[in-house]
This record gives structure tokens, sequence and C-alpha cells, in this order.
């Protein structure tokens, strides 16, 4: 049997002994997840190895640590992909989530920054009055818009390594911004434009996340929080024309609509065009004081010789910009927004189709290309 | 190798020499860039914010115009390109009915995409269809005893699977694998596959520069020449914002940061000159400095 060697950042803060790193050797199947592992290693070397666990099939989510710098699930890491990850190519690093406090080894505080936040986005469904006689009936399509959130098992694994909250810790986060969708996204919630706004007009709120895709990559559910919070701002935005107090309405605004008007970015108009009707234009106040802090960036590309001055009022329009204009005018007529959400629909069965029978499939396409 | 180009904004706007650079060192590489004039800004995920639909109309037209130029494939110098391109192709791969609906939003320009264009960063294409090997034997000068520090950008990172990981692993490791074959040294340091906060800079300034200013502050303890950057965003955040970045973070800076194609220019023995050195707002002149004491083949 395979022998893996487990190197867990050890630490209890009662010792009065700064954290450290041990070795422990295991030997154990290479299909085992890392969790086995540690508590082999628990039962057998050294019972006071701190560690949360319980249902050991990812399920319960309490067993968050990082694996080889990543954060993961230990019962959903099996030690073979583990040990491909190691730095040194042998040695398994596990050590406690970040973001949090280490209560000890590899148990971090998750009530005082998780579960805070999540409570911070009233994680419950505020009805419109008095509940129906019965059930509630819901349209199928709107509970399956929100199944992806509901999958959540509050492991904290995006919260460990959410780069914005790394710098801020206030950002109310991945997890919680997930959790928030679920109830903005659910029809019989009556508080849909209150918790929008409510996110929008915290600063560190809706707007602080740095779109980062750690969440999308290491969420062990596929939650993909960082698009829930995109639905979010297409909600706040699209249908609620939310001003939040980051500027993120103007910046979405002025960027699509220089798109609109360009057909490319015109960055020296973008700054200015979100914090107002132009540079020429009426300031909103609270815009007017980051425009000036903001100033100097624009002159500093003019002095570097990097902006030609002249680049700053002229930008070319592309040729066929007309076309552009009418692509938008099309989708902005449509009555909804047409969203494609792949956790929903999956890849099409005809692409799955084509794909395990090619031949088939390029015969298809030959036939119709000839009708 | 013809490839459709797509240079993006940025590098026609804010980082020209990002766009000049690339352009010196093409035919040096055996690149022959076919560049997308018609086509439109990828949206950086903003629009893909605004609407989907959209987002992913423009990128659609953007591929049927480089499926219509002859290229081998798709190139694009910015991670953020990548990232949001990728996006909109992973939907309009996965759906027949829905690309059909996308391609008939492009009908009026006669346009139309097919399933399946392969789209890479210079980065990727360098390492996997130029080759280590064949880059190593065009080097003119060995950029020896330069110690960089490598910077990703997000979007061309995460998420792995829809950026194809599973067939080239190895994707998140291209930047130390070129940097040691050109003869630097690349340098370890916490913030290389982090966010250089760019994103938020209009929406929360701190947040923003106190993830630039700290991945600074760590290469430049880590004892790094300079940064290398395949994302010009990521540059506006290092570079034009470096000044203002210090401030978030309580420390001196002033570390250089270069655009990937500047260092592989060096690299085929172009003169900083050439390749926009001077066009930084940290100055680069220690490392064309460091460049100019170094010997260069014939
Ligand atoms: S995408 Fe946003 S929420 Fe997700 S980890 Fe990055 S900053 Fe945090
Ligand atoms: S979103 Fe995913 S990673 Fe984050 S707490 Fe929920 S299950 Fe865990
Ligand atoms: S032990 Fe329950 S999720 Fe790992």
């Amino acid at each position: 049997m395979p022998n893996y060697v487990l190197n867990i950042r050890r630490f209890s803060p009662e010792s009065g002994e700064p954290a450290h790193w041990e070795k422990f050797e295991v030997e154990m199947e290479g299909h085992r997840p890392v969790l086995d592992a540690i508590l082999h290693a628990r039962n057998t070397e050294d019972g006071s190895i701190g560690i949360r666990c319980s249902c050991q099939a990812a399920i319960c989510g309490s067993c968050g640590v990082r694996i080889n710098g990543n954060p993961a699930l230990a019962c959903n890491t099996l030690l073979r992909d583990a040990v491909a990850t190691a730095k040194d190519g042998a040695t398994i690093d596990i050590e406690p989530m970040g973001n949090m406090p280490v209560i000890k080894d590899l148990i971090v505080d998750m009530d005082a920054v998780h579960w805070k936040k999540v409570q911070r986005v009233v994680p419950w469904l505020i009805p419109a009055g008095e509940p129906p006689e019965r059930e509630y009936v819901v349209p199928h399509e709107a509970m399956v818009d929100v199944t992806q959130t509901m999958a959540c098992i509050h492991c904290g694994v995006c919260v460990s390594d959410c780069l914005s909250m790394e710098v801020d810790p206030e950002f109310v986060g991945p997890a919680a911004h997930a959790k928030a969708y679920r109830f903005v996204g659910d029809p019989r919630d009556a508080a849909t434009e209150t918790r929008l706004r409510d996110l929008a007009e915290d600063p560190h709120g809706l707007y602080d996340c740095t779109h980062c895709f750690k969440c999308v990559e290491v969420c062990p559910k596929g939650v993909s929080p960082m698009n829930q919070i995109m639905r979010l701002r297409r909600r706040a935005t699209g249908d609620f024309k939310i001003k939040d107090a980051n500027n993120g309405y103007r910046h979405e605004k002025a960027f699509v609509s220089i798109i609109e008007k360009w057909g490319t970015l015109h960055e020296a108009k973008l700054l200015p065009d979100s914090y107002g009707e132009g540079i020429f234009g009426k300031l909103n106040p609270e815009a007017q004081k980051q425009l000036i802090a903001s100033a100097p960036t624009a002159v500093r590309g003019v002095l570097s010789g990097k902006v030609p001055p002249l680049k700053v009022i002229h930008h070319h329009k592309l040729p066929d910009q007309k076309k552009i204009k009418d692509i938008y005018k099309k989708i902005h007529g449509r009555d909804d927004r047409i969203e494609l959400n792949l956790y929903i629909v999956g890849e099409d069965a005809d692409a799955l189709a084509a794909e395990s029978a090619p031949a088939e499939a390029a015969a298809t396409a030959a036939d119709g290309g000839e009708s | 190798m013809k490839v459709a180009y797509w240079p993006g904004c940025v590098s026609r706007g804010f980082t020209p020499e990002l766009h000049g650079s690339m352009e010196k060192i093409a035919p040096k590489v055996g690149i022959e860039l076919l560049e997308l004039d018609r086509a439109n800004c990828c949206g950086a995920g903003v629009i893909a914010e605004h609407n989907q639909e959209l987002a992913d109309t423009l990128n659609a037209r953007t591929f049927a115009l480089a499926q219509q130029s002859g290229g081998a494939m798709m190139m694009n110098i910015c991670s953020t390109c990548q990232g949001a391109q990728s996006e909109c192709q992973e939907r309009l791969d996965a759906s027949t009915e829905y690309r059909d609906l996308i391609n008939e939003n492009l009908a009026p320009e006669k346009l139309s995409y097919e399933k399946g264009i392969t789209n890479k960063n210079f980065l990727w294409l360098l390492v996997e269809d130029i080759g280590l090997e064949k880059l190593a034997s065009l080097v003119k000068r060995p950029l020896d005893g330069l110690r960089i520090a490598p910077f990703y950008g997000c979007y061309i990172i995460r998420p792995t699977e829809r950026l194809a990981y599973r067939e080239h692993p190895e994707r998140d490791q291209y930047l130390e694998q070129v940097i040691d074959v050109i003869g630097a040294e690349s340098v370890a340091y916490t913030g290389s596959h982090k966010c250089c906060g760019f994103p938020v800079i209009t929406m929360n300034k701190e947040t923003s520069l106190t993830q630039a200013g700290r991945h600074l502050g760590d290469a430049i303890d880590a004892g790094a020449d300079a940064l290398v950057t395949p994302c010009p965003l990521c540059h506006l955040n290092l570079d034009l914002q470096q000044p203002e970045a210090k401030k978030f973070v309580n420390r001196e800076l002033g570390i250089p940061v270069l655009h990937f194609p500047q260092l592989i220019g060096l690299a085929l023995g172009l003169e900083p000159k050439e390749l926009g050195m001077g066009k930084h707002v940290v100055s680069t002149k220690a490392v064309a400095a460091k460049v100019a004491a170094m010997a260069v083949a014939a």
C-alpha cells in the first residue's frame, strides 16, 4: 500500500506556542480521501489533531481545509489527487482555511466570519402577506433557477480564499451573496428590491467583488458564487435601476453605452462617463469626489507618453458601428433578458451525440449543408 | 503560422506599447498577424454582467470574423479578453439552439459563428504551438541574471474547466517556464496567481489598490527586478496606478511591470526603446540598463 506524508499545520492558542508544521506518515490506498488519512493519524499517532468533520461524504460542509495551498473539502479530495498537486511532488500540505481566525489546528471560527455574513443577508423567506391556505404554487423554472444556490453546503471553502475578502474583511463575500440570490430569485419572496438595495448600498457588498473567479474554481458544489453576484448586479441595475454606493451602476451603464457608440473601449471616456453625464456634463455629487481622486491617473497616463493627448478626446468608431447599434437595439428591445444557465441546461443533447458519434454527425451536417 | 489577431481595446488605447511590441516580435517567432480591425470589445465581463445575450452576440461576431479571416486560430494578448471570450464561447458551444439564436442576431451582417473556434492568449500559443524548444533556439540575448516575477491575471487561470486545463494542465506555470527558457530567473512570491484589483478600481479603490500594492510589495521583497504580465488591465493597475497604490499599503513601491511580449522581445534581441519601454509610468530604466550590459548574439 502506498505511503502518504501529511504535513499538518498545528496551532493551539492555549499552548502559547506559535503555529508550526508537523509531518505524519500514513499507509493508505490512493483512492481514499485526505480526511481518512488525517483521522488515521489522529487515531494512531496523535489524538490531539484538531479537525472538524461529520458526514465524510461532501454533504455536511464541516471539513474545509487548505490542501497544498488550495481550499477544498478534505473528505472530497483523494490522496492520489492531493499528492499530484504537492509542491515537492510528495508531501501533502494541510492547513486551516484562510480569511477566518484559527481556533485549533485545522478548525477555523466559522461563526466569526462565514455565518455572520450569511446572517447579514437575511437568509430566510420574507413572504408577501399571509401564507396561502395550502402550499405556495411556484413556476417550475423559477425553482430550477435557484437550485444552483440551494446546493451550497456552507463549507466556507469559497470564503477561505476570496481575494476581495483578503484585503477587505468587511466584504459580504461569495457564500453570503450566493445565499442572497437564493431569495432574490425566489418568486415567493416579497423583499427582492429591498434585498438588492441593501447589498448595493453597502460599499462592501455587491460591487466589492473583484471578479477573480476564485470562488467559482474552488466551490465543491458548483454554486459559482461569482455568477450569482453577477446575476444580482443584473437584477439590481437592469430591473430596479439601483444607484449603488460604489458607482457600479454608472460604471456598467457607461461601459455598455461606449461600446454601443464606438464598438471598442474608449478608456479616456470611461472614467468621466462612469461618474456622470460625460466629463463636461453634470456630475452626481458622490461621484465628484471619486473623479477628482482619479484625475491624477489620467494625467499620469498622458505624462508618461502612454496616452497621446489627442486620444483623450478622439476615438475611432468601428467601420460597421451601425451594425453593432442594431444588435443593441434588437437585444434591448426584447421583453425579457435571455440567459443561458449551463448549470441548469448542461451541454445539449445534439452536441453530446455529435461528440460520441462524430462520423454520423459530420454526415448530417454535410447533408444539411447541401439542402 | 497565420492567426486572426485580436489585440483588444486597451492595447490600442492606454497601453499602445503592448500592441507595438507584439507587432515587432510576431515575425521573429513565426507568427503572421491578421488583425481583426472590424471586431468589437470583448465586454471584459461588464457587458455580460449587463446582458448575457448581448455579450455572447458581440463575441460571436468576433469569432465569426476570425473564422472568415483564414487564420489557423484566433489569438489575443489580453488575459481579460481571453477570459471574457472563453466564457461566451462556453455558452455558445454548449447549445445548438442558443447558438442559432445568437447567429440570428448576426444575420444582418451575414456573419455566423461555427462551434469550436480555438482562441489563445499569446502566452498559450507561444508555449503550445511554437514550443519552448523553438523559443530557446530563437533567443539572441539570454536575460541572464534578470529576476522576473510572473503575474498571470485571473482570467487566464480560473476557472480551470472553462479554460481547458484538463488538456493543458500546466497553463498556470507557462510564465515561469518561459522566463527560465529565455535565461532569466523566475521569482516565486505569493501574488503571482492572485487578482490585480482592476475590476473594482472605479468601484472600490481601496480594495483594488490594496490588492495591487500587496502583490507589488511582495515581488519587491522577493527580490524581483520587474514583474511581467500577459494582461494589459493588470498592467494598468500594477503600473499606471502604482504611485497611487503605495498609499494603500503604506510603503515605497517602484518596481517596473513589463508586458509579456516586451520580455520576449528583449530576449529576441530587440532594444527596450523599440519595445516602448519608455512609455511606462514606473521607470524601466534599471531593467534597460541591466539588459544593455548583456551580450546579443549576431
Ligand atoms: S469572484 Fe468575487 S466573491 Fe468570488 S472569490 Fe473573487 S472577489 Fe470573492
Ligand atoms: S458556495 Fe460552495 S464553497 Fe461556498 S460555502 Fe457554499 S458550498 Fe461551500
Ligand atoms: S465531512 Fe461532511 S463535508 Fe466533509
